[in-house]
């Protein structure tokens, strides 16, 4: 049937783009601004979180971790977006999205033990600003609407940044939230980091809307679509967005186009739902090769930087997993104490049969 | 001192909060300038202005999880879940999100939440409006449930609840709001969450009750007096943390205990305080503990709402099953 007269238009979204796979800049207008040591420490801290990502498959196959998602092929809109932030503001992150809130400050042995299930693993510094990792796929929306509304009842400027995958953009929480940000005009950013896939269900099977960014529309927030493989790309959406919370023009929803190198978990296998090509193709817009490309051009990057970045990450989470094993294990009587600020009668009964 | 009904106790409550701390917000559907269905914050937003006192979008997870991330920034949210029914939506945030931020943060976190709603039937309200759902609060670690059965109790729970640490569930019962007024202090003051009340004293046995059941337990008591029995009631107010030690102390004098709960009989509030009761004062039984409630099915609004609600008469066919045992 053909379009009505009467119906609500909508057209299709061109993501934004500064960097080509040739690590050629596309429109100078848009670039960021960026120093030659920030764009360098940019690149360092993405070839820091693939070598980190790779030894955590490692160490979860050896049993020295807990459950782990792994990262690789969404350093940049990961680490992109995290450094477009102010330290200030509040990271509500979904299950895959340790590497934003390390970045942010959480201490990496801290995210081994939340990996292993430890309690200190949460335990977050004063002065970081994020929560752990949330596992109900969408409940974190909701916290970074709720820390978004005491910024601006506190007027702060200060935003929460909240992120998803394209099936959290499914959830009936991504809704709630987003409707809520439009409604109070909330200095909050919504990111999907759409990678293709919610665990193996494709993205072609999650929705019928044009694109994740077009519901935004619906809340009457700012929607945008991003190359999620173009880390400045990611840096300009995420600065931009950032700036009108801040100036009080309220959220934006970011998506993000971005792909997973590696499984979802450790434990589904790629080969059943995705194919070679689509693989091959990915892997032609790998953020680090893309970005390195850029910086060897000017001469601020060459492959022993990255030889020596990859030795530094390797001893670093070496001492950061050692560290996370020497601590001491929690008790069931310490747990038993972290339900309530005073642990109750029966509860603290119930501790006898655990001494 | 003023006379107050329950609802106007409650309204007291988070006015002479909002006063206190600036830190404490109230939002909800309709809690605004109509002052929500019930008018439990009537006048609130004329008070202390729409910054304060606000209508949110109809969405229970979003107004629940909104209460959770305000929590985190040092608010104190008293957040209005419209009728008990509309939980569901609203649960993961309230009693997996809320409940779990100080586990899962390790202590850093804690969400110092008010969770408020109205259930409890007898009322011929909707569908989905008055059922008794505590029992799913129960289940979940970390969560305080209060059941208050009197205005007094009511705005001194709410303001202990208010200013908890933890979040609070907070069950206001339909039939309370306008049942009956009381004296209750212009002033703020506090009853301590977690601790039961004795509001009838008797030796033959004891009535546990909550919320508006301990009214239907105060009238099968005072018929009961009448054949010469003479049945203690204790109102818990609290459902978690449970007051097991008032409820062994009457039991070692009485020696036998009936349960009334509103809600169905299976797996709930009734059955963890007859656990309780065995675990702590089984040697002081001289007959099974029984409970008075409504049947396992789904909660019949309207039509035969009163036939399905626990009654007087129930009770006191279950006080005599026990002390003819």
């Amino acid at each position: 049937m053909s379009k009505l007269p009467y119906e609500v238009q909508t057209e299709p979204v061109t993501p934004l783009s500064i960097l080509n796979p040739d690590g050629e800049i596309v429109d100078e207008a848009l670039m960021p601004e960026l120093s030659d040591e920030q764009l360098k420490e940019i690149m360092y801290r993405m070839v820091f979180t693939r070598t980190w990502d790779e030894r955590a498959v490692n160490l979860g196959r050896q049993g020295r971790l807990g459950f782990y998602a792994p990262v690789s092929g969404q350093e940049a809109s990961m680490i992109g977006s995290e450094y477009a932030l102010n330290k200030d503001d509040f990271i509500c992150p979904g299950y895959r999205d340790m590497p934003q809130i390390v970045w942010h400050g959480l201490p990496l042995y801290q995210a081994f033990l939340y990996s292993r299930g430890h309690q200190h693993g949460g335990q977050i510094p004063e002065d970081v600003h994020v929560l752990m990792p949330q596992i109900i796929i969408g409940a974190q929306i909701l916290h970074a609407t709720g820390v978004a509304m005491a910024f601006k009842k506190k007027g702060e400027k200060r935003v929460a940044i909240t992120y998803t995958g394209d099936g959290g953009s499914s959830e009936g929480d991504f809704y709630e939230g987003m409707n809520f940000a439009g409604a109070f005009k909330l200095p909050v950013i919504y990111v999907v980091q759409n990678n293709g896939y919610a665990i193996t269900t494709p993205y072609a099977k999650q929705t019928a809307a044009l694109s994740v960014a077009h519901k935004a529309v619906a809340a009457g927030i700012t929607g945008v679509q991003v190359d999620g493989m173009d880390v400045l790309a990611v840096i300009k959406a995420v600065r931009d967005a950032a700036e009108r919370g801040r100036n009080g023009e309220g959220a934006t929803l970011i998506e993000m186009l971005t792909y997973r190198f590696r499984p979802h978990s450790m434990a589904d296998d790629t080969t059943k739902y995705r194919t070679k090509d689509e693989e091959g193709e990915w892997s032609l817009k790998d953020p680090i090769t893309r970005f390195a490309k850029f910086l060897e051009k000017k001469g601020l990057w060459t492959d022993e930087d990255t030889a020596r970045v990859k030795e530094e990450a390797k001893a670093t989470v070496n001492e950061h997993i050692k560290k996370a094993e020497q601590t001491e294990k929690m008790t069931v009587n310490g747990l038993i104490d972290s339900m309530f600020e005073h642990t109750p009668a029966h509860l603290e009964a119930q501790k006898a049969d655990f001494q | 001192m003023a006379q107050m009904n329950m609802k106007e106790a409650i309204r007291d409550a988070m006015r002479v909060e909002l006063k206190n701390d600036p830190n404490v917000y109230i939002f909800g559907e309709d809690v605004g300038k109509v002052g929500g269905v019930f008018r439990a914050t009537e006048g609130l937003q004329g008070e202390f202005g729409e910054d304060r006192v606000f209508d949110t979008p109809l969405a229970e997870s979003a107004i629940a999880g909104m209460a959770v991330g305000m929590g985190l920034q040092g608010f104190r949210p008293v957040a209005e879940i419209q009728f008990v029914g509309f939980i569901y939506e609203a649960m993961d945030q309230m009693f997996i999100q809320a409940a779990r931020m100080r586990y899962r943060s390790g202590g850093r976190y804690n969400s110092p939440i008010v969770f408020r709603t109205p259930f409890g039937g007898g009322v011929k309200a909707a569908e989905l409006h008055t059922d008794s759902l505590e029992g799913l609060a129960l289940q979940t670690p970390g969560i305080k449930v209060i059941v208050p059965s009197n205005p007094y109790d009511a705005k001194g729970l709410l303001v202990a609840a208010i200013r908890d640490n933890d979040p609070v569930f907070f069950m206001e019962h339909l039939n309370l709001y306008h049942a009956f007024r009381q004296d209750v202090p212009e002033e703020a003051y506090t009853v301590e969450i977690g601790k039961a009340n004795v509001v009838r004293e008797g030796s033959d046995v004891t009535i546990i009750a909550y919320g508006l059941m301990v009214h239907t337990a105060v009238k099968a008591a005072e018929e009961l007096e009448k054949s010469g029995v003479k049945a203690e009631v204790i109102d818990l107010r609290t459902l978690l943390p449970l007051d097991i030690e008032t409820i062994v102390k009457s039991i070692q004098k009485t020696n036998r205990a009936i349960v009334v709960q509103e809600a169905q009989k299976t797996s709930g509030a009734a059955a963890e305080i007859i656990a309780q009761i065995n675990e702590h004062a089984i040697l002081h039984l001289e007959a099974p503990v029984l409970r008075v409630a409504g049947p396992d099915t789904v909660y019949p609004f309207a039509q035969i709402e009163d036939a399905w609600l626990p009654n007087p008469a129930r009770i006191i066919k279950a006080v005599n099953q026990v002390l003819n045992f």
